[in-house]
C-alpha cells in the first residue's frame, strides 16, 4: 500500500512539474528559412530566462494556418500578409530577421564575383530566352569575360519556399514579361530548368551541373563556396552580395507600422543595396495578450542581444530604426 | 473456441481486446478515406475529377492545378523500375532457391533483407550524392552515344545528362523494390512441391529445364503477385525519388529530363501550400494515389490468394 501511495505522489509531482513547465514554453510554427537563427536565439534565451521555445519549422503556409486556428503562440511566415488579411484574421505582424538571396553559377574559369547580371538578362535566362552563356546580351554587360558557347542549365527549388517567393517577387517586379508569364509565389510554374530540394539541393546541383545557374540563400552560397554573381540594382550599380549590401537594402526598405510592416524588400532603392532580399515575419493572435507579451519579450531580447548570432548564421539583423518602429508597434498594441 | 467463451471471462476479454485492435484498422482506413475526400472536395468542385486528372497545368501562382504531370512521372518511374528490378529479382530468387550451395543461401538471404531494411532517405542521399554524379558523368553520356543514336529510341535519351531525371529515379526505385520481389518470388518458388521437381530431375531434366518447365509455371502467380506488391511500394516511394527527380511538372519524352511524381509533389509542396485550393489539390493527388495503391494491392492479393489456393488444394 505504501509503495502505491508513493507512486501516486511521484506521478502527481511529475505531472505538476510538467504543467508548471508548460507555462514557460512558447509554441511557434512556420517558416523553415529563419529556423536556424530562431533556434540559436532560443537556446541562448533559455539559458538566461528559463523560457523554452518550441518552434516547428513546418513552412510558412503551415505557420499561417496554425496561428489562424490559434493552435500556437506565434506563427512565422516568409511572405508578409496584407493588412486587410491581418485585420480579417485578427493578427499582428512584425518582421524578425532579414535574409538575402544570391545567384550562383558554375561556369568553367568564371570565379565568384566576376559575372555581371542585370534584371533583364537574369529574367531572360530564367525564362529560357537566353539559352547560351555567350549570348550577346550577356557579353554586352560582361565585356571583359570570355563566356563559353554552352547551354545554360537553370536550377530552381523543387519545393515551395520563401526563397522562391522572394526571388520570383523580385523578377516579377523588374521584368514585366516574367510577371505576365510566370508571376510570383512560393512555388511557380518554371519555364525551364531542374528543381533541387531545399537550398542544399539547389547548391548541390549548381556545384555539380556544369554551366548552371541557381538561386540560394546567402548562407548556402558561402558554405558551399559557390561562385556568386554581381547584380545590377535599382540605382544602376552592379553590387556584390554581402552582409553590407544586404544591410543597405534593409536600411532603405520603407517598413510601415501602419501597414503591419507589409513590404517586400526586393529591388530596394539605395546606391549599394543588394536587390533580392526579404524580411521574415512573426504573426500573433490579437486576443492572446498574455502569450503575446512573452513572445514579444523573446524577440525584444533577440533584437538587443541576437545580432551577432544572426550575422554568424548569415542573416541580416533588422536595422536599429526598424527595431524602434517594431517596438512602437508592440507598444501601441499593448503587448510590450 | 467460441463455445468456451461464456465460461471463461479471460477468453472473453481477450476476444474483445483483439477484436478492437482489428477493428481499429478498419476505422483508420475509413477515417483516412473520409479525410482525403473531404479535404479534396474543394478542388474536385473547382476542377472536376476528369479535368483534374487530365490537365497538365500545375501553376500555384494562378491556382490552376492538374494531376497529369504527376501521374506521368509516377507511371514512368514505377514501370521503368519494375522493368529493371523484376529480372534481377527473379534471378536472385532462382539462385537462392535452386542453385546456390547451402552455405551461400543464408548470407544472400540476409543481404537481401538488409537491402529492404535501409530507410528510403538513405537511398535518396546516396542517389543525390553518389549515383546522380555517376549517371551524369558516365552512364548517361554512354547511353546517349550508343542507344541514343538509334532512330526513335534516341528520343528517350535526349537532352543534357544531369543525373537528376526519370532514369536515375527509376534506377534507385528498382534497387529499393528488388528485395521485395526477390523474397516473394523465393517464397513462391519454395512452394513448388519437391516431389515434382525430384521427379523431373529423375527423368534427367537439367536445372534450366526444371526452372523453366516446373518451378516457374508452378509459381508464376506468386511471382506476379510479388511484382504487383513491389509496384505498390514503388508507387508510394517518396524520399528517395524526391532527391533525384527534380520535381518539374512536365510531360517529357526524354528519360534524361526532370519530372514529378505524386508523392514527390506532396512532399515538396505541402509545407508551403498556403491557399485552401492549393492544399485541396494536393489532397486530391493523395486521394488519387490512395485509390491507385488500393486497386493495385487488391489485384496483388487476388493473384497471391489464387496461387495459394492452387497449392493447398
Amino acid at each position: 500500500m505504501k509503495t502505491i501511495l508513493r507512486l501516486v505522489v511521484l506521478v502527481a509531482m511529475i505531472l505538476l512539474v510538467g504543467v508548471a513547465h508548460a507555462g514557460d514554453t512558447l509554441h511557434g510554427a512556420g517558416a523553415t528559412f529563419p529556423y536556424p537563427v530562431y533556434s540559436a536565439w532560443a537556446y541562448e534565451y533559455n539559458k538566461i530566462s528559463g523560457v523554452k521555445l518550441n518552434y516547428q519549422s513546418i513552412g510558412s503556409g503551415g505557420g499561417q494556418r496554425q496561428i489562424t486556428n490559434r493552435t500556437v503562440d506565434f506563427g512565422a511566415s516568409d511572405a508578409p500578409l496584407k493588412p486587410e488579411k491581418l485585420a480579417e484574421l485578427k493578427l499582428y505582424q512584425f518582421p524578425a530577421i532579414i535574409g538575402g538571396v544570391v545567384l550562383v553559377v558554375n561556369i568553367s574559369r568564371v570565379k565568384g564575383g566576376q559575372l555581371k547580371l542585370d534584371p533583364d538578362t537574369l529574367c531572360k535566362i530564367f525564362l529560357g530566352d537566353i539559352k547560351y552563356w555567350d549570348d550577346p546580351r550577356l557579353a554586352k554587360i560582361n565585356p571583359a569575360l570570355k563566356l563559353p558557347h554552352k547551354k545554360i542549365t537553370v536550377v530552381h527549388r523543387s519545393d515551395g519556399s520563401g526563397t522562391t517567393a522572394i526571388f520570383t517577387k523580385y523578377l516579377s517586379g523588374v521584368c514585366p514579361e516574367w510577371n505576365t508569364k510566370v508571376g510570383a509565389g512560393k512555388a511557380v510554374k518554371w519555364p525551364v530548368g531542374i528543381g533541387g530540394k531545399g537550398n542544399e539541393g539547389v547548391a548541390n546541383y549548381v556545384k555539380r551541373v556544369k554551366n548552371s545557374i541557381g538561386y540560394v540563400e546567402f548562407a548556402y552560397a558561402k558554405q558551399n563556396r559557390l561562385a556568386h554573381t554581381l547584380l545590377k540594382n535599382a540605382a544602376g550599380n552592379f553590387v556584390e552580395p554581402s552582409l553590407k549590401t544586404f544591410k543597405d537594402a534593409a536600411a532603405t526598405g520603407d517598413f510601415d507600422p501602419k501597414k503591419d510592416f507589409y513590404l517586400w524588400l526586393t529591388n530596394a532603392p539605395g546606391k549599394n543595396s543588394w536587390p533580392i532580399a526579404g524580411a521574415t515575419f512573426i504573426l500573433l493572435a490579437k486576443e492572446k495578450t498574455d502569450s503575446n507579451r512573452k513572445v514579444v519579450r523573446f524577440y525584444d531580447w533577440a533584437f538587443k542581444n541576437g545580432d551577432k548570432t544572426a550575422e554568424r548564421l548569415a542573416y541580416i539583423p533588422l536595422p536599429e530604426s526598424l527595431k524602434k518602429k517594431v517596438r512602437e508597434y508592440w507598444k501601441s498594441a499593448g503587448i510590450y | 473456441m467460441p463455445v468456451s467463451l461464456k465460461k471463461n471471462p479471460v477468453d472473453l476479454a481477450f476476444l474483445v481486446i483483439t477484436a478492437t485492435a482489428s477493428l481499429s484498422v478498419l476505422v483508420l482506413i475509413l477515417g483516412i478515406v473520409f479525410v482525403l475526400f473531404s479535404e479534396s472536395a474543394l478542388s474536385i468542385k473547382e476542377f472536376g475529377i476528369l479535368r483534374f486528372i487530365f490537365s497538365t497545368d500545375w501553376n500555384p501562382v494562378i491556382e490552376s492545378y492538374g494531376a497529369a504531370t504527376s501521374l506521368f512521372g509516377t507511371a514512368v518511374t514505377t514501370l521503368l523500375s519494375l522493368v529493371l528490378a523484376i529480372p534481377v529479382a527473379i534471378g536472385i530468387a532462382i539462385f537462392v532457391t535452386e542453385i546456390a550451395p547451402g552455405f551461400l543461401k543464408g548470407p544472400i538471404g540476409v543481404a537481401i533483407e538488409l537491402l529492404a531494411a535501409i530507410p528510403s532517405i538513405i537511398y535518396g542521399m546516396w542517389g543525390l550524392f553518389t549515383l546522380a554524379p555517376i549517371m551524369a558523368d558516365y552512364i548517361e553520356p554512354a547511353l546517349q552515344d550508343t542507344v541514343g543514336r538509334i532512330p526513335f529510341v534516341g528520343i528517350l535519351f535526349e537532352g543534357t545528362p544531369m543525373g537528376i531525371d526519370l532514369l536515375t529515379a527509376s534506377l534507385i526505385l528498382s534497387i529499393m523494390i528488388t528485395p521485395f520481389t526477390a523474397s516473394i518470388s523465393r517464397d513462391a518458388f519454395n512452394l513448388t512441391p519437391a516431389i515434382v521437381k525430384e521427379s523431373a530431375y529423375a527423368l534427367g531434366a537439367t536445372k534450366w529445364e526444371v526452372m523453366k518447365n516446373i518451378v516457374i509455371p508452378y509459381s508464376k502467380l506468386g511471382v506476379f503477385g510479388g511484382a504487383v506488391l513491389s509496384l505498390g511500394r514503388a508507387l508510394g516511394e517518396t524520399m528517395a525519388v524526391a532527391f533525384v527527380l527534380g520535381n518539374n511538372h512536365q510531360i517529357t519524352s526524354s528519360l534524361l529530363d526532370a519530372a514529378a511524381t505524386i508523392t514527390v509533389t506532396l512532399a515538396n509542396e505541402f509545407t508551403e501550400a498556403d491557399t485552401d485550393l492549393y492544399l485541396s489539390a494536393l489532397f486530391n493527388l493523395a486521394l488519387i494515389l490512395f485509390v491507385m495503391s488500393f486497386a493495385i494491392l487488391a489485384v496483388a492479393k487476388f493473384f497471391l490468394l489464387r496461387a495459394e489456393r492452387k497449392f493447398t488444394r
